[in-house]
């Protein structure tokens, strides 16, 4: 029962936490892509325009409900629900510091990769319950590259396994500050295998240029289509989530967590530098690359990523046998 | 490309009847699509998301402007067709001015041909730097990189715009152009702000080019996509930059001068592979020339009056004799003709008869021969890189 | 309330008990941001008019939208069923290979080239390919 009311204490802080600073985060990217296009970006609501996620957020909230004719209510409606759900529950095992975490599983791993996974099904539950077309390819795709990606995902996180010999995220973090961080201490496959693991994150959270799912020159708007109001809104806030949580996890697993250079109390800053870091990073792909194209996605994961990783595996597996050991 | 659906379209009308087969999707791609450049439809029979079969619609923009040619006198029908290819409306004006010009027989002045032969070249400049930023767009998305490849070709489109709006005083309808010559000569110092521009935009290029067909994903996503050979563009009279990436070196400039093109010498720009990466690469490629063919022409531009003959007051002044003429330029989209036939007599000051042929219609015609075999992403890169303007497809 | 729960003598139970929480918790703010649109959104006067219809570019939908796909794309969702038992295997393997010896990472090296013959069969095959 302490363990129930831990989660919901920690749970309630972190999750707050993690809302408010995706919902800069949407803003910083707003802010991020206009200086790239030279534009000015959101500048009206609030100092800066700081205030227009709250400005979306009360939008949305007041914006009419409307099924497609033919549409699942049940599947339309549980669809945007559970996005959200899975994509902030990944964070229960994430370590922002030695103590600020929700859940210190010892597979904490396990349970990244097993939501990470599940959220393929609330993806394809949109795609096939709104009866649309562009829908349903989106849905379609979204299922293929969540799963292909999956592939290299779980292998790379395996590789991080291997190095540290735990499945528990702190562990690995203890690892790294005893070891070196994992991004850089095997000079070469540390940093492959970091760059495979936040590539497939990237895929599996759909952003360019992985965003085939939702390609709006192509499909208009993917999964997305038909949702309106705040179910569009939980989708939508469900994958900056999704990148965030990820941007979090990359950071535990390979770039140490929160070590750093020199420390000011438990080093929760560390943290979130590197994870804004990453997340703003992740946008600055997405605004200045071009998109692949979908079978040429397929065939970057199936034919290149994914024996890359089989390597790193071995590669991580000899390393630890012989240097580590 | 796949191998399970090679092939053109051929029996347009069984199609319609394959809505009913399980295995395949009728997919409606447009009117109201974000890459579809305007109002166009592509009825899509999708296997999976592979193209079977491709249907083209257009019309969805139809504005009667050719019947409204008939009804309007020859110096009032210029502005009406400022609106066909939208993004190019000095080319518009000039088709059609000349045109009138052979019905009418009157001769332009050199100043004036040169000075079409600038605008024309800028125009080509906006125009192709408008669809190096839409094709981006269509390939990254209004949410990616596209959107800012997107937004730096606009801003040095409206450069351009400027110094149009310098000469004549607006951004879209010019209406610059009368029969017999200019109506704005262009003012001092003008030269100046172009070299200005055009530098400018020369020195951006590598940048764009680096963004967009140097791009490794770029070149990914339109290497041996919607090859158009060399049989099909002649077959279906594509003309412009699709017809010299099929390997076919023609260019009314070269090969029929108008304007001051005889004196100005064109470089044709050509490439043989006649896909979408061709036909990027030659668009790119007459950016240059274009560039090139502006400074030079505003180095040799002669002095002189703009109109032929005595200024005009009464539109209804002119006035033709039974006949016919036709008058093809190339505009950034191809060859754009006007047939004009008059009537003679007493409807003797309109045309009876305006026909346009608009090169964007015809580059539409091999959508049905080039999209089966392609994914859906594909098609709007093919779409893309055909540079359609609806405006003219439908008029 | 002080500290990690795992590494300071709490149970694994109790962390479970925690992710249980956590989870209740995001599907609480879920639901919550699902029922105050149910509260504030507008109602349409009219429902089920023209609107409502599937989004096809403002055309009428033609033909079924679920429609039977075709069964390669089916061969993805094996290979990643493959693959990820693999890794499945390999998760325990990885946590104890310290304590294997090299007998551990022969017999690893096997199944894993087992594998990846399989993968190169597919290859060939041209089975990977989507589309």
């Amino acid at each position: 029962m302490q363990g129930l009311l831990r989660g919901l204490v920690y749970g309630g802080l972190i999750i707050t936490v993690l809302m408010t600073a995706t919902a800069w985060g949407m803003w910083l990217e707003r802010k991020l892509a206009a200086r790239m296009q030279s534009r000015i970006g959101p500048n009206v609501v609030g100092k800066f325009g700081l205030l227009q996620p709250v400005a979306d957020l009360m939008k949305l909230l007041q914006k009419e409900e409307i099924y497609p004719i033919g549409a699942d209510r049940l599947l339309f409606d549980l669809a945007p629900f559970l996005v959200t759900t899975f994509a902030i529950a990944t964070a229960a095992v994430v370590p922002f510091s030695a103590d600020a975490v929700g859940a210190d599983l010892d597979v904490g791993i396990l349970w990244v990769l097993a939501l990470g996974g599940l959220m393929v099904i609330p993806v394809w539950m949109a795609g096939w319950a709104s009866n649309n077309k562009f829908a349903l390819i989106g849905g379609m795709r979204a299922v293929a590259q969540s799963i292909s990606y999956g592939v290299p995902l779980v292998l790379t996180s395996l590789v991080a396994v291997v190095f540290t010999g735990t499945m528990s995220l702190s562990g690995m973090v203890k690892f790294q500050i005893a070891h070196g961080w994992l991004a850089l201490w095997p000079p070469g496959p540390g940093v492959i295998a970091f760059l495979l693991f936040y590539m497939a994150l990237l895929a599996e959270s759909n952003r360019i240029p992985f965003d085939i799912p939702e390609a709006e020159s192509e499909l208009v708007a993917g999964i997305t289509t038909e949702y309106t109001g705040m179910k569009f809104g939980l989708l939508y806030v469900g994958e900056y989530v999704h990148t965030m949580v990820g941007s979090a996890i990359a950071a535990v697993i390979f770039l140490g967590g929160w070590d750093g250079p020199f420390h000011i109390a438990s080093g929760l800053h560390w943290m979130v530098i590197k994870t804004v870091a990453l997340f703003a990073s992740v946008y600055w792909v997405r605004w200045s690359l071009l998109r692949f194209r979908s079978d040429q996605l397929m065939r970057l994961c199936w034919v290149y990523l994914v024996p890359l990783s089989v390597g790193l595996v071995i590669f991580a597996a000899l390393w630890r046998h012989f240097v580590l050991s | 490309m796949n191998a399970r659906h090679p092939g053109p379209t051929t029996d347009r009308y069984r199609l319609e009847q394959m809505d009913a087969d399980a295995d395949l999707m009728v997919l409606n791609f447009g009117p109201q699509h974000p890459s579809t450049h305007g109002v166009f439809r592509i009825k899509l029979i999708l296997d999976g998301e592979v193209v079977v079969r491709a249907i083209p619609y257009a019309g969805y923009l139809h504005r009667g402007v050719e019947k409204l040619l008939e009804k309007l006198t020859f110096a009032q029908g210029v502005p009406i067709v400022d609106k066909n290819d939208y993004v190019s409306p000095m080319t518009n004006e000039q088709a059609l001015v000349m045109a009138f010009e052979k019905l009418l027989k009157i001769e332009v002045p050199r100043r004036a041909r040169w000075m079409r032969t600038i605008f024309a070249e800028l125009q080509r400049v906006a125009s192709h730097m408008l669809w190096l930023g839409t094709f981006a767009l269509d390939m990254g998305g209004a949410l990616g990189g596209g959107s800012g490849v997107f937004i730096y070709t606009f801003r040095e489109r409206d450069y351009i715009l400027d110094l149009f709006e310098m000469v004549t005083g607006g951004r879209f309808h010019y209406n610059t152009h009368t029969i017999g010559g200019n109506r704005h000569d262009i003012p001092a110092g003008w030269d100046r702000e172009v070299f200005k521009v055009l530098d400018l935009i020369e020195s951006r290029l590598p940048e764009y080019e680096a963004m967009s067909s140097n791009n490794a994903i770029f070149v990914a996503r339109t290497k041996g996509v919607g090859v158009i050979d060399k049989d099909l563009a002649l077959g279906l009279g594509l003309t412009g930059p699709i017809l010299r990436a099929s390997g076919v070196p023609f260019d009314l400039r070269r090969d029929a001068p108008y304007h001051a093109y005889d004196e100005l010498k064109v470089n044709v720009a050509t490439a043989t592979a006649g896909d979408c990466q061709a036909r990027a690469q030659v668009r790119v490629a007459e950016l240059r020339e274009s560039i090139r063919l502006v400074r030079d022409g505003l180095a040799g531009l002669p002095a002189g009056g703009i109109n032929g003959g005595k200024p005009i007051k009464m539109p209804q002044q002119f006035k033709a004799m039974a006949g016919q003429a036709y008058v093809g330029i190339d505009t950034p989209r191809g060859e754009l003709g006007t047939f004009v036939v008059a009537g003679g007599g007493d409807k003797g000051t309109a045309p009876y008869r305006c026909k346009i042929r608009a090169p964007s219609l015809h580059a539409l015609s091999a959508l049905p021969w080039i999209l089966p075999g392609h994914t859906v992403s594909d098609v709007v890169v093919i779409l893309g890189s055909l540079d359609p303007i609806m405006g003219e497809v439908d008029r | 309330m002080d500290g990690n729960l795992a590494s300071s003598g709490g149970t694994q139970a109790q962390a479970w008990m925690a992710a249980v929480g956590f989870v209740l918790f995001s599907m609480v703010i879920a639901a919550t941001m699902l029922g105050a649109a149910k509260l504030f959104a507008v109602r349409s006067k009219n429902p089920g008019s023209l609107r409502d219809r599937p989004y096809e570019c403002g055309e009428e939908p033609v033909g079924e939208t679920h429609i039977q796909f075709h069964p390669r794309y089916y061969v993805v969702a094996l290979f990643f069923v493959l693959f990820d038992v693999e890794a499945a295997f390999l998760f325990p393997w990885a946590l104890v290979l310290s304590k294997l010896g090299v007998a551990g990472l022969v017999l690893m090296a096997v199944f894993m080239a087992v594998l990846m013959l399989g993968w190169l069969y597919a290859l060939k095959k041209e089975a990977l390919r989507w589309q």
